[in-house]
């Protein structure tokens, strides 16, 4: 068999080390709250083309996956997600680590992130041509409906404050409104200013959200700011395995639930992560439990994010549409190897298809003991650094991290700015997640419907357009559970509460 | 302990202090020519200038600094040019249309003119693209069915006013047919959305076209002759349709850097355009080379001025 060959080319001394050498570098990267994994992407990119191009994709993919991975470190330890993609890691991780547990929680990610990565990667081996297929079913209208079922879980992520969740993500909408209209070319609450012109970008909203309120908090509070009391990290690597075991059903809808979102161009990581917790929250025998530290919110979370990097090379290498923005930047990267992107990837240069892929299901199995290490070392340090010392840094990371994206001075005082509201509205209850799902889904569904709209009136056809296609109705039946699933168990447990009263009457 | 930490931070600042006076002593030493893309890395200015690299390098003697600048659909770093150092080692990735079509429609904080280009490199051209099982054989069969049922025919394209937007009305009006342009985020998502016949076709660019391979069929391409890699796909011109058009890319100083260094400069990107292996590479990818120098910029920018402003008023841009 061919792939035999492939795997002994990528699994040669060079590209092991360079695969080892790129987890090492994206999990610290993705760790640092600010820096995201498309920029841990985007940094090393120049340095790969003097590189062959199988190494060069090797050691990419192997950042990619690490950097991913690393955002759980910021999201269990400091409540920032390293990387969009991090942020329903929060929910649990950060209380999991308030109580002690951050040392499993930082195992738990890291044994599903493997798993995930290991999923998407081996769909992508074998299933590539077909699932690229799939993921060109998705048209205007399909990706209209993704947002809408993205937006619904913002009331069922925010259970109980449902209300202000739905005000936090319409702020997000309507921020992701500001700017020149991508589809339509109309100019949109700029305050006739240069500066808005472009747009409040996802990533330096989302550092600002996020980490300032961190910052805040942490230097106007007194205590430490995790307090665990004699208690030396450890990796908890058995307590974690059965933990992971008890939850083999979440780990495998949770990757898979990954590898589609991630493989659909425009939806990308974050959404993924969100759709595969809620639905890790609903089915769970124990909804209420989750956003208080339960491991399997960190489970759904990781293994989905990690799942979306060999998802999202699916179209990336099949198709050359990439599937993430990480991917974007690695396509870019292909095209000056001269490498042939798209359909002749794998057939005329398939031995670099394979060895790259092969690559990257190395490189994430290298993350099993990479990331315990690294792991255990951040979590060490995060406890041992004093906050004066914490806070400096972390203030310094996200200045970096937002000007980075674009070399641009706007793009931090936009984070700088939007963190400041959001420490106020942080103050009143509203929590940062909702608001970034609100930013991130608002052009998707503003572009889909749009696009929509135009194509079903120009076939005459709008009902048909919205209403008719089998994938968004299936897409509009699962928001709908999403919306009403919550009213609808409360109902039936208070049914089976009265009938069982009843009978001991 | 208060002692220790206080050595730790000093060695720490005086290591950073050594860092940068290295930086400065060696930048002081060697100028390199720093060149900005206005778009992030991986998109197509970046891997012009990512192939030019090599021989930029070797032509000049210095090395080269890719810089990116992105923003606002380039316009950030546009805006940003003329505030750089005008000494003949910066130079800045342009693109036309876009840098005539953004001032025209509102105040991005540059005008055409205050970007002085020294030259143009290259042309990726438009084409009308479609799935390789389309009904659509040719160019014509397409025009028939739009002048059948005029409005049903969806053509994709990458923005609204942008050049795909702007060549999708001109054909329109030179084929006096009327299709609908369906606007989207990128190059990348429109070719999607015609891969997955969620539009007829795609008003897209050759280089998109060439990487979908026996995917797609290209109709027609935009330029004055075939496509020396692709012989069998007419222009539009045969086809009785006058249309030229694409996106030029070449490469922009700022304002006050002296006139030997703009003609240094367009001579520099000049030999660049003769390496051959520059030139594989960039016909493989469906770019086509053309040689704009510094001073022949002045009229072949005002016929293309002419020519945007028409289709600017065509599309309803401006009144």
């Amino acid at each position: 068999m061919d792939l035999l060959a492939y795997a002994l080319a990528a699994l040669s001394v060079g590209n092991l080390a360079l695969a080892l050498i790129g987890v090492i570098a994206g999990t610290v990267i993705g760790a640092m709250p600010g820096l995201t994994a498309t920029m841990a992407v985007a940094v090393l990119v120049p340095f790969t083309f003097t590189m062959e191009p199988a190494p060069a994709l090797i050691l990419l993919g192997a950042i990619y996956t690490g950097a991913i991975y690393g955002g759980a470190y910021s999201a269990v330890l400091l409540n920032t997600p390293g990387t969009p993609s991090a942020i329903a890691t929060t929910f649990d991780g950060y209380p999991m680590a308030k109580r002690g547990d951050g040392d499993l929680a930082i195992t738990l990610a890291c044994l599903a992130s493997v798993f995930g990565g290991l999923v998407g990667a081996i769909c992508l081996l074998l299933l590539a041509p077909p699932l690229a297929e799939v993921a060109l079913a998705f048209g205007p209208v399909e990706y209209f409906w993704l947002a809408i079922l993205g937006l619904t879980l913002v009331a069922a992520l925010s259970e109980g404050d449902a209300w202000k969740g739905i005000v936090g993500a319409c702020v997000g909408l309507l921020l992701s409104m500001i700017g020149s209209a991508i589809v339509g070319g109309d100019i949109r609450y700029t305050l006739d200013t240069q500066f808005l012109l472009g747009g409040i970008g996802v990533v330096p909203a989302l550092i600002g959200l996020f980490c300032i309120p961190v910052l805040i908090d942490l230097v106007t509070s007194r205590e430490e700011h995790l307090q665990i009391e004699g208690k030396v990290a450890g990796f908890r690597l058995g307590e974690a395995m059965r933990i992971a075991l008890r939850n083999k059903v979440n780990l495998v809808r949770s990757s898979g639930i990954g590898t589609l979102i991630g493989m659909l161009p425009g939806a990308g990581g974050s959404i993924a992560a969100l759709v595969a917790y809620s639905e890790a929250r609903r089915s769970a025998k124990d909804p209420d439990s989750f956003g208080k530290g339960n491991p399997a919110g960190v489970i759904a979370s990781e293994s989905s994010n990690n799942a979306t990097v060999g998802g999202g090379f699916i179209p990336t290498l099949v198709l050359g549409i990439p599937g993430t923005p990480a991917d974007a930047v690695v396509l870019g990267a292909l095209l000056v190897q001269g490498i042939k992107i798209g359909p002749a990837l794998f057939t005329e240069q398939s031995s670099i298809a394979y060895t790259f892929i092969i690559g990257l299901i190395v490189a994430t199995v290298l993350m099993l003991p990479v990331g315990l290490v690294l792991g255990r070392y951040a979590y060490g340090s995060i406890i041992a650094v004093p906050k004066a010392l914490l806070v400096p840094a972390i203030a310094f990371l996200t200045i970096i991290g937002s000007y980075a994206i674009q070399n641009n001075v706007d793009d931090v005082i936009v984070m700088f700015g939007i963190g400041v509201i959001g420490w106020v509205l942080n103050c009143y209850g509203f929590s940062p997640a909702p608001i970034v799902l609100g930013l991130i889904l608002g052009p998707l569904a503003e572009q889909g419907f749009v696009q929509a709209w135009m194509i079903g009136s120009a076939t005459d056809n709008l009902l048909g357009m919205y209403f008719g296609r089998p994938i968004s109705l299936a897409i509009i039946a699962v928001a709908t559970l999403t919306l009403l699933y919550p009213t609808l168990s409360r109902r039936y447990q208070e049914r089976k509460a009265r009938r069982a009263a009843a009978r001991t009457h | 302990m208060i002692t220790d930490r206080c050595t730790q931070i000093r060695r720490i600042a005086a290591g950073l202090g050594l860092a940068a006076g290295m930086a400065f002593a060696s930048s002081a030493l060697a100028q390199p020519l720093t060149y900005v893309i206005a778009f992030p890395a991986g998109g197509e200015s970046d891997v012009t200038a990512r192939i030019q690299e090599p021989a930029l390098k070797a032509a000049s003697g210095k090395d080269v600094v890719v810089q990116y600048k992105a923003g606002a659909g380039g316009a950030t770093a546009w805006a940003s040019l003329n505030k750089m150092p005008a000494d003949g080692s910066t130079v800045m990735g342009t693109n036309l249309p876009h840098i005539f079509l953004q001032p025209m429609e509102k105040d991005v904080g540059y005008k055409t003119d205050d970007l002085v280009n020294v030259y143009i490199f290259q042309l990726t051209p438009d084409a009308i693209v479609v799935p390789a099982d389309s009904p659509y054989k040719s160019l014509q069969d397409l025009i028939d069915a739009a002048k059948k049922a005029p409005g049903t025919i969806t053509l994709a394209g990458s923005g609204t006013n942008s050049g795909p937007h702007l060549s999708a009305v001109t054909f329109n009006k030179l084929a006096g047919v009327k299709t609908t342009y369906i606007p989207f985020s990128g190059t990348a998502t429109s070719v999607a959305a015609m891969l997955g016949k969620q539009v007829n076709g795609a008003m897209t660019f050759t280089t998109a076209a060439i990487q979908q391979g026996d995917k797609v069929r290209m109709l027609a391409v935009a330029l004055d002759k075939r496509l020396d890699s692709h012989p069998n796909v007419p222009t539009f011109k045969e086809l009785g349709i006058d249309m030229t058009s694409g996106v030029f890319r070449g490469v922009a100083v700022p304002k006050g850097t002296p006139d030997a260094e703009r003609k240094k400069l367009s001579d520099l990107f000049g030999k660049v355009n003769q390496d051959p292996a520059f030139r594989k590479k960039m016909t493989e990818a469906g770019f086509v080379i053309v040689d704009v120098p510094y001073d022949k910029m002045a009229p072949f920018l005002a016929a293309k001025s002419k020519e945007y402003e028409a289709a600017a008023r065509e599309v309803g841009m401006i009144k």
